[in-house]
């Protein structure tokens, strides 16, 4: 079992946020999601400055076998989407937490952690769905 | 919990993420789906197809009884071990299966059909041959493994009992024959040469570890799915069911015209359709825009009409998105696939898109 990086929140939906100094949020799927989902070939990304409610459609991530969703964990606007993945869908399964992120939003309100996953807790949730 | 096959320790030994296809619990794949399908274009791969239905018919009349079941005219099959592709049809021409018939002799045919229609298949198959008095055997005691690649062959070849091997080193595609234990196949499902090997279950894990030592990678069933669409295979309940006749599902060249006095199941329909110039269309796309085409989409031919996708997936070898699809009557040669909300672009083009490791498309391509 991987470590899950120590930094960062995480989402039922297996994706990652990470809190920047300048008060954005950069979002990816977690090494759970990419595994799951199998080799990337395709990220279909949004618009920078489109405006999206918390759980509306971001982005869609396909693997060779399906084409998935991947929801805003936030309220905000997209303020940077990760253009290589365009060229490099791949990023995604070989650098999850890093070079595999997918947008970068300026949240609209306070983010409520009590809404999202410490590492622990989601190390807790994917324990569970083992079982 | 599903049916597992001889080879279901195996795959778990190896790594598999094990998904259910059809009631069988089956590996996925074992890693990289891509990885998997590149090592069969370029190397060996080895898949586990123990859940497919072997049934051997025999009897005086099999062949009688094969000219009247399928489509295809087993009178093509002169030679012993010769194999023949073909649909079964029900009697208002949808295919109620496709199968491969292995000719061994006058009077013992080999079928391999497929496992998610294995119950109706095989009541069809009887409540037919009680006519012609032929007895219908189901071999599930059989596993099948098929190896597949540019050095399939080579490398299967020390699992092959010794005094058999240089007669199957010999055979010719598309023929299969016993090798002692073992039922040996030139025939496979994803445009590479290599071998479909039949052998007492409790063979094959043996066979299995063999070929794996030999350096033949476990494939799983993502891979056998891209490496037949890349190929242009139909996949039967995807591309083809009881619903769908084979001339709008690309299988013309299965169907047996000649001679014009044979009377096979779903001819009628068939002969009405031949011609029709409602006839569908069953092409080849490649898409042109970025994105990943699959099953169900909607093809829209400007001023013509819509269709549908019928398999659609990424093709690792093409690196770009291609799909088999059902489309009107027509000449064009362009369309639009609705994705999303989106029209994107594609092209119509002659499959298959990859054959023995190399691409045969237009991937530049002219607009007429």
């Amino acid at each position: 079992m991987n470590e899950l990086p120590g930094d960062l929140l995480y989402t039922k939906d297996h994706e990652w946020l990470r809190r920047e100094d300048d008060g954005s949020v950069t979002i990816g799927i977690t090494d759970h999601a990419q595994s799951a989902l199998g080799d990337l070939v395709y990220v279909e990304l949004p618009e920078v400055d489109l405006e999206v409610d918390e759980g509306g459609e971001m982005a869609v991530v396909e693997s060779v076998k399906a084409a998935s969703d991947v929801y805003a964990p936030i309220a905000g606007s997209i303020a940077a989407v990760n253009e290589e993945l365009a060229d490099d869908p791949e990023k995604i399964n070989s650098d999850p937490y890093g070079d595999g992120w997918i947008v970068r939003m300026q949240p609209s309100d306070s983010i409520d952690e009590d809404a999202l996953m410490s590492p622990d807790d989601y190390q807790q949730f994917l324990d569970d769905l083992d079982d | 919990m599903g049916s597992k096959t001889p080879l279901f320790d195996k795959h778990n030994e190896a790594g598999a993420r094990i998904v259910d296809f059809g009631g069988w619990d089956m590996p996925l794949h074992y890693g990289s789906q891509k990885e998997e399908h590149h090592f069969v274009r370029q190397n060996a791969g080895m898949f586990d197809v123990s859940h497919m239905t072997i049934v051997d018919l025999s009897g005086e009349r099999v062949r009688a009884f094969l000219q009247y079941l399928v489509a295809n005219d087993v009178a093509k099959l002169k030679d012993p071990g010769k194999a023949l592709y073909t649909a079964m049809l029900n009697a208002d021409g949808g295919v109620i299966d496709d199968l491969i018939i292995y000719y061994l002799s006058d009077t013992f045919y080999r079928l391999v059909v497929n496992a998610a229609t294995r119950e109706k298949d095989l009541a069809w198959i009887r409540e037919k041959a009680a006519a012609f008095d032929v007895a219908v055997t189901e071999r599930a005691e059989l596993g099948m493994i098929a190896v597949q690649g540019p050095n399939a062959r080579e490398l299967a070849a020390p699992s092959i009992d010794e005094d058999f091997r240089a007669a199957a080193m010999a055979m010719k595609p598309f023929y299969g024959m016993q090798a002692g234990e073992m039922f040996i196949a030139r025939t496979g499902y994803t445009g590479e040469d290599g071998f479909e090997i039949c052998m007492p279950a409790t063979d094959a894990p043996k066979v299995w570890d063999q070929l794996l030592a030999a350096g033949v990678a476990p494939c799983g069933l993502g891979a056998r799915d891209t490496l037949r669409l890349e190929a242009a295979m139909n996949l039967y309940g995807t591309d083809m069911d009881e619903t769908v006749s084979p001339l709008e599902a690309g299988l013309e060249w299965t169907i047996a015209w000649e001679p014009a006095e044979r009377e096979f199941i779903g001819r009628a329909p068939l002969e009405a359709l031949r011609n029709s110039p409602e006839r569908q269309r069953f092409v080849g796309l490649l898409l042109e825009d970025r994105g990943v085409l699959r099953n169900h989409q909607k093809v829209v031919v400007d001023g013509v009409g819509e269709g549908e996708i019928t398999s659609g997936g990424f093709s690792p070898t093409i690196d770009k998105s291609i799909a088999l699809a059902r489309v009107p009557a027509g000449d064009y040669d362009r369309a639009a696939v609705e994705v999303r909300g989106k029209l994107l672009n594609v092209r119509i083009v002659k499959t298959p898109f990859v054959r023995n490791g190399q691409i045969r498309i237009d991937l530049v391509g002219e607009t007429k």
